[in-house]
């Protein structure tokens, strides 16, 4: 089990050194120029503005580090064939996958809990107060991270067989497709065919739905997030990144390598 | 008495190829061997014979087709058995990112080695291979020859008792290549197995108790080095310095070589004394005296010249 | 040495002379296009639906894109006094598709759609479209029917729809008491000055959106002015029965003794006689580009 921590934090580690959290700093740039300009842009809702530009970028940068450096956990290692020494160590395949997933959770955790915090501050200083209903900007970037850590599984899933270019296609065609999964189970039109809808209707609730951790609406208007959702996302992205992994594993476990 | 430090049993190993993969390609086939516990055993053949592809599924990078194999009494897929064993990849890779001192830090965690050994293995290691200055250095600042010993340093971390090494010479100039030979011969003498892949012949004759020789897929001998290439001599070449007195030479060096005052001369080992005298006689100076013995050089290109002859024929359709 | 020298120096004037090519025929090239430039051009896509499948997840932000961009092209076409404001309703539409709970583009939209131009789009029935979508994501906010009851009121000029929409809002607890006055003053009396002066009024002291709290101004100057004219206009009639013939101008009106001075605008500008003897605006005050263009005198 130590195994899995010791990979992980060299995974983190890896990410680290690669500059990655760098981001933050392209981050804290937009956040200030947010600050500074959306006075001039939007009366009265700069508090709407700066949570709706502030989370947008939270996730796309945070969706990009997923994708890309989610690809390249196994087929980077595969390719530049680190790989080799690592098998031939007391390190189950397994524990290798796990220890590359957590290390990235564990990057990106760390990268939108700061992004989360410099957010906060913007907002602080464009209100000049917080509410308590401002709190929902913290559920919403913890949400962010779930959506995160499950697109990073299937990353992880897909480039354990596919080539990097496919694994990142597949990956965020996913994420894409895992947006509306509610208007698969509601679109109908003429043309469709009873059976084909009800195909549609089915695979809607496979597929991840990405739809459950999106709550830039409320949050960006001052609602509430209800805790029960939180506790139910928390459970899905759980158990489906569970799932993906687990796929993941049996993949890699048989895998030869070149 | 322990039992074998390596038993392979049959092992067979296809790769899919062609245009759909639906062609198979027999990389090895049938491999049954043992390597013994203490012995330096050398693995060797031409590139593409199914060395790297042994040693690949000896580590469970690859997978068999068929057949099994055992290191250090337990079956290769019981990972636990990895603790005892060390692997130098071919061409090593290792995190650019990292310093050698953290990556060799990396391992031993991974080999569960408490703190303190940690550290002082880290640093043995370091100053084995001649790393001991560069250790603070990202590996992407590293040459093929720095890579390569640090690909050693880890393989033997942790004081492995069976060290098995694909292509541990390749990428070193001729100091590095004497280091790693006096690192195999020290763990020789630990009483480590080592179990070697190479192409570089004469290399696995001056190390070597047993070597292996395999072609296309196929085991070809195993044995001393001298078993595998005959024991038979072909004779002694003198190697010796004349300085020629009046323009003509002394019969003893009548069919020898000349360049410059050496001579070169070849006789048979009966004649070998009878020769020394005369040439003694003569006033020559004795430079050397070597054996000539059909070297494992010549063996293996015969080898693999019979072998080309049935290469067309190599691909196994799938059964 | 001198060989690689003189390349690099011919590398370098290339360089510049090439890129002062590029800058040169970049001008060119702009002044073709905004030749093509066409109303369409404006806006990337107007469809709220489309948008709305390209936003994935963060259509809330990209209101607030589309949002700004309604306001930026509302204030370009003013200040270029260009009165053709087709696309204010599309970037409109869209903001309010992706994010309905997004306000002032609702609260903006309702005055500058539904006045006519110069001020706005003179399109009170896009108004109207705009804010039942918005009462109908955001029913507590009061401000919405106020918003309506003007659309009606000044815009379609439907007083019974006016009333209604001010009686809406009057029920909601945080609504101040006007709204209910005001919803049976105009059921009864239906347009008044009174009561456009006290619903311009309203806005210029709750809003903090700086255009809207001008237009406001403006209204209430134009309102102000129709005041002045009809009080010319009474005194025109006086110097008519005095004298036998209508005041040439307003000096005239002072000479005769019936004001202290000449009366101008709220913008300082002195206002004129018409070709049909009414009073009205300078045509060189500022305010008369305010005035509706319908209400521009021929």
């Amino acid at each position: 089990m130590k195994c899995i921590a010791i990979v992980a934090w060299n995974t983190f580690r890896e990410a680290v050194r690669d500059r990655v959290l760098y981001n933050l700093v392209l981050f804290a740039f937009l956040m200030m120029a947010a600050a500074i300009f959306v006075g001039q842009i939007s009366i009265g809702i700069e508090g709407t503005v700066i949570i709706s530009l502030g989370l947008t970028a939270i996730s796309v940068i945070g969706l990009l580090i997923a994708v890309f450096l989610g690809v390249g956990l196994v087929s980077k290692e595969m390719e530049k064939r680190t790989l080799y020494a690592i098998l031939a160590k007391p390190v189950r395949r397994w524990q290798f996958l796990l220890g590359k997933f957590g290390g990235l959770a564990l990057t990106l955790a760390v990268n939108t809990l700061a992004m989360g915090a410099a957010l906060i501050l913007v907002l602080l200083y464009v209100k000049h107060s917080l509410q308590p209903s401002d709190a929902g900007v913290l559920v919403a970037v913890y949400f962010i991270w779930l959506k995160l850590a499950l697109v990073v599984a299937l990353a992880l899933l897909f480039s354990c067989f596919t080539s990097p270019l496919l694994a990142i296609l597949f990956t965020a065609g996913l994420y894409v497709a895992g947006l509306f999964v509610e208007d698969m189970r509601t679109v109908h039109t003429a043309q469709m065919s009873e059976a084909f809808q009800s195909f549609l209707h089915r695979i809607s609730y496979l597929l991840p739905n990405f739809q459950n951790f999106d709550v830039m609406g409320e949050v960006a208007h001052g609602r509430g997030v209800p805790l029960v959702l939180a506790l139910q996302n928390t459970a899905y992205a759980t158990i489906y990144c569970a799932m993906v992994i687990f796929a993941a594993i049996l993949i890699f476990s048989r895998h030869n390598l070149k | 008495m322990p039992g074998p430090a390596i038993e392979i049993e049959n092992l067979t190993k296809d790769y899919p190829s062609g245009f759909l993969e639906t062609k198979k390609v027999r990389s090895l086939d049938g491999l049954t061997m043992q390597v013994q516990p203490g012995e330096v055993f050398g693995f060797l053949g031409p590139n593409g014979a199914g060395k790297s592809t042994t040693i690949k599924l000896l580590m469970r990078i690859i997978f068999p087709t068929a057949g099994s194999a055992r290191i250090l009494g337990k079956p290769i897929s019981d990972i636990g058995m990895h603790g005892g064993i060390g692997y130098l990849p071919e061409q090593p890779y290792f995190y650019d990112y990292l310093t050698a001192a953290e990556l060799l830090d990396y391992f031993a965690r991974i080999h569960e080695l408490p703190p303190a050994l940690r550290r002082e293995r880290v640093a043995q290691m370091l100053k084995r291979v001649g790393l001991e200055t560069a250790g603070k250095i990202q590996l992407r600042k590293y040459s093929k020859g720095m890579l390569q010993r640090v690909g050693l340093a880890q393989a033997i971390l942790h004081d492995p008792q069976l060290v098995v090494l694909d292509e541990p010479m390749s990428g070193l100039d001729p100091i590095g290549r004497r280091e790693v030979r006096d690192i195999i011969l020290e763990l020789k003498e630990q009483g480590k197995t080592v179990f070697f892949s190479t192409h570089i012949l004469p290399d696995a004759e001056t190390l070597c108790d047993r070597v292996a020789v395999i072609v296309g897929g196929k085991l070809q001998g195993v044995g001393k080095p001298d078993e595998i290439v005959g024991v038979k001599s072909q004779g002694v070449e003198i190697l010796c310095d004349y300085a020629l007195q009046d323009g003509a030479r002394p019969a003893v060096l009548a069919n020898a070589m000349q360049s410059g005052s050496h001579y070169r001369l070849q006789v048979s080992d009966e004649m070998l004394y009878a020769t020394l005298d005369q040439l003694r006689e003569a006033g020559a100076r004795i430079v050397t005296v070597t054996q000539i013995k059909p070297t494992l050089e010549e063996y293996f290109m015969h080898l693999v010249a019979a072998n080309r002859a049935q290469a067309a024929a190599v691909e196994v359709s799938g059964k | 040495m001198n060989e690689s020298k003189s390349t690099a120096a011919w590398l370098l004037a290339a360089l510049v002379f090439g890129f002062a090519g590029i800058w040169q025929l970049q001008h060119r090239i702009d002044v073709e296009r905004a030749a093509l430039h066409q109303e369409e051009d404006e806006i990337l896509l107007r469809s709220g639906r489309l948008m709305k499948i390209l936003s994935l997840e963060y259509a809330p932000f990209v209101a607030t894109i589309y949002w700004t961009r309604a306001v930026q092209y509302y204030g370009n076409k003013r200040v270029h006094e260009d009165v053709n404001l087709e696309s204010l309703w599309p970037l409109l539409d869209v903001a309010t598709t992706l994010d309905p709970n997004l306000i002032p583009p609702y609260r903006f939209g309702s005055t500058f759609l539904a006045e006519p131009q110069p001020q706005g789009a003179g399109r009170p029935d896009l108004a109207i479209k705009l804010l039942d979508r918005g009462i109908r994501a955001n029913p507590d906010y009061w401000r919405l029917y106020q918003d309506l009851g003007y659309a009606y009121y000044f815009g379609t000029k439907d007083y019974q729809k006016a009333s209604n929409a001010f009686l809406e809002g009057s029920k909601n607890p945080h609504a101040p008491v006007w709204m209910k006055i005001m919803a049976a003053r105009i059921a009864e009396q239906g347009e008044s000055r009174e009561t456009s002066r006290f619903l311009w009024m309203e806005i210029y002291n709750s809003t903090k959106d700086p255009m809207l709290k001008e237009n406001a101004k403006i209204q209430l100057m134009l309102l102000r002015s129709d005041d002045d004219k009809d009080r010319i206009d009474e005194l025109a009639a006086a110097f008519q029965v005095k004298t036998g013939h209508p005041p040439a101008n307003m000096r005239e009106l002072v000479e005769a003794g019936l004001l202290p001075g000449e009366p101008a605008d709220p913008k300082g500008f002195v206002y004129v006689f018409g070709k049909d003897g009414k009073a009205q605006l300078n045509p060189a005050s500022p305010l008369y580009k305010d005035l509706p263009i319908y209400r521009r005198p021929l």
